[in-house]
């Protein structure tokens, strides 16, 4: 199998999901029969309407939640297998954009960002030039002291932003990005998501902005009542409706 | 900011100092180690006591010898100073007969009116004479009237008394101990459900457990150290007061004349140095409490 990039069937997947179910206490599945893969380098918009799953197959994908059934890798790793003192040396490998920013209240911006580096243990002499550079580079060069009730939903997502991808993390999830800012901040957004993609960051945007979609022409996977299907860029720019099967990211 | 911020930064990422619960432990963990420094010094007076009695009395034995049996007394006599172990046995006169009873019957006593009992003082070395019952027997044989007293009937039931209130000062101690570690599961449960979200963005963004489990512990050494020192304070005030007034007790006594039958419930140096690490114990059950309990509640996240 080739993804759109180019990469073989032997370079590992990124992300595989195989038959994945997942179900919140004893209701019913929220995802059913999830098959994909998503290969190192990819960009994907995770689309579909409200309830259908997306935040649930994010929260699989960052280890937030276990399936119900079904087998997960991450990084080669079967997370079925996978020692759970091995766990956060992967979420740190995955910058993770909370549809609520889900920032700490009592830190400071620099605070909020740098704490994925001190969580991974890196000196605080070394975080900060890094943490500063990076704030200002999402723009928040003058809010760097600033505790995060003082900062504007947009600047607040920036920051979030900033948290996401300051460990230059393999993959970076974002839930619903666009949903509270104008579109010229969320073409912004989507133009620094793909710059970090360039850097060889993989990405999955959830989001409901077609327009967004259609202008940024990346893989889409499609979540409908719980089951997936995808669409190559190609056929979004001709019509919303996504092929049943693609190459990249496509169910086996 | 500057560089120095982020240099002098918070190795805490929680302000769990400011939550409700945390507030009240010091004065919980206070009050614990305040009963538990009492219940301690009472059972480690008290063992002191019963130790020194104990050794008082190892080296003593006592004849007794009816009045009516004043010619046994030169033969028991002989018999005892010949028998190894026996360092010295000497009959008390009557005017010591006379002091023994002086608390009872009041100074001035004519004992040689009173057809009062012989008694010998045995001086033993109680490696070398170690079994009384027989020379209790060997004594029968020259004296009949005469009665070994070695003590260890009433000292025996004194020693079970001792050792039922120490059970009971141990027991306090154990009880007192599992409300406080009680209290800091409490209160380290409810400061996991107040900062749930930044703990879960933590657990999220990678964090080790021991991480996590760190924005507790140490602020839960902290709070044990300062209810450490809040109980320990006036529990050495209290003891102290409590060994002026049984020095004030003993004193009295003294110039009444007589010798106390009470035991010295004082504290030795090195028994009080024993209640000055309550709050690092404190402290460190702290510690180790908040860390098992947020490890635990974390283990139930995936």
């Amino acid at each position: 199998m080739k993804d759109r990039r180019g990469s073989t069937k032997g370079t590992p997947d990124l992300v595989r999901f195989e038959n994945v179910g997942m179900r919140y206490g004893a209701a019913r599945e929220v995802l059913r029969d999830i098959t994909m893969r998503l290969a190192p380098g990819g960009f994907y918009f995770l689309t579909g309407p409200s309830g259908a799953g997306k935040s649930s197959l994010l929260k699989l994908i960052y280890l937030a939640e276990r399936p119900s059934r079904g087998l997960i890798s991450l990084f080669g790793h079967d997370l079925a297998t996978t020692p759970r003192e091995e766990l956060p040396a992967l979420r740190r490998r995955i910058g993770v954009v909370f549809q609520d920013f889900r920032l700490i209240p009592h830190l400071s911006a620099l605070e909020n960002v740098a704490l994925p580096l001190r969580v991974a243990g890196r000196r605080d002499d070394s975080v900060h030039a890094n943490v500063v550079e990076l704030l200002r580079w999402v723009g928040l060069a003058e809010e760097i002291d600033a505790k995060p009730a003082t900062l504007s939903g947009g600047q607040q997502q920036r920051v979030a932003i900033a948290r996401a991808v300051v460990s230059k993390p393999s993959l970076l999830l974002a839930d619903e990005p666009t949903g509270n800012v104008d579109d010229l901040i969320a073409t912004r957004l989507l133009r620094l998501f793909e710059e970090l993609n360039r850097q060889g960051t993989t990405i999955v945007v959830a989001t409901h902005n077609e327009s967004l979609i259609a202008r940024f022409r990346h893989t889409r996977l499609h979540l409908e009542s719980g089951e997936l299907t995808v669409g190559t860029p190609q056929a979004q720019a001709a019509s919303a409706a996504p092929p049943a099967d693609a190459e990249d990211g496509a169910p086996a | 900011m500057t560089a120095q911020t982020v240099r002098r930064r918070r190795r805490i990422d929680l302000p769990t100092d400011g939550d409700g619960s945390g507030r009240f432990l010091p004065w919980i963990i206070g009050l614990m180690v305040y009963l538990a420094a009492l219940a301690l010094a009472g059972m480690m007076a008290l063992h002191g006591a019963i130790e020194r009695w104990d050794s008082a009395l190892a080296g003593t034995l006592t004849v007794q010898l009816p009045a009516s049996a004043g010619g046994e007394l030169e033969p028991a006599l002989k018999l005892l100073r010949a028998t190894p172990g026996v360092e010295r046995a000497e009959p008390l006169d009557a005017a010591a007969n006379a002091a023994l009873l002086e608390r009872w019957l009041g100074p001035g006593l004519a004992a040689e009116e009173l057809r009062l009992p012989r008694l010998i003082d045995l001086r033993v070395d109680p490696a070398g004479l170690s079994d009384t019952a027989a020379l209790a027997k060997r004594l029968a044989a020259v004296a009949p009237s005469a009665r070994l007293d070695d003590h260890r009937g009433w000292l025996d039931r004194l020693f079970d008394v001792a050792l039922a209130i120490e059970l009971v000062a141990a027991t306090i101690v154990a009880l007192v101990a599992s409300a406080a570690v009680m209290s800091i599961v409490f209160a380290t449960r409810t400061g996991l459900a107040i900062h749930h979200g930044t703990v879960e963005v933590l657990h999220l963004i990678g964090a080790r457990d021991t991480f996590i489990a760190a924005q507790f512990q140490w602020p839960a050494l902290r709070l044990g150290l300062r209810g450490g020192l809040i109980g320990l304070l006036p529990a050495l005030l209290t003891l102290l007061a409590l060994s002026q007034a049984a020095g004030g007790v003993m004193a009295g006594d003294k110039v009444g004349g007589a010798i106390s039958a009470l035991p010295q419930l004082t504290l030795a140096p090195w028994q009080w140095a024993v209640l000055l690490p309550l709050p690092l114990a404190a402290g460190i059950t702290a510690l180790a409490t908040a860390r098992l309990t947020v490890l635990r509640a974390l283990a139930r996240m995936p």
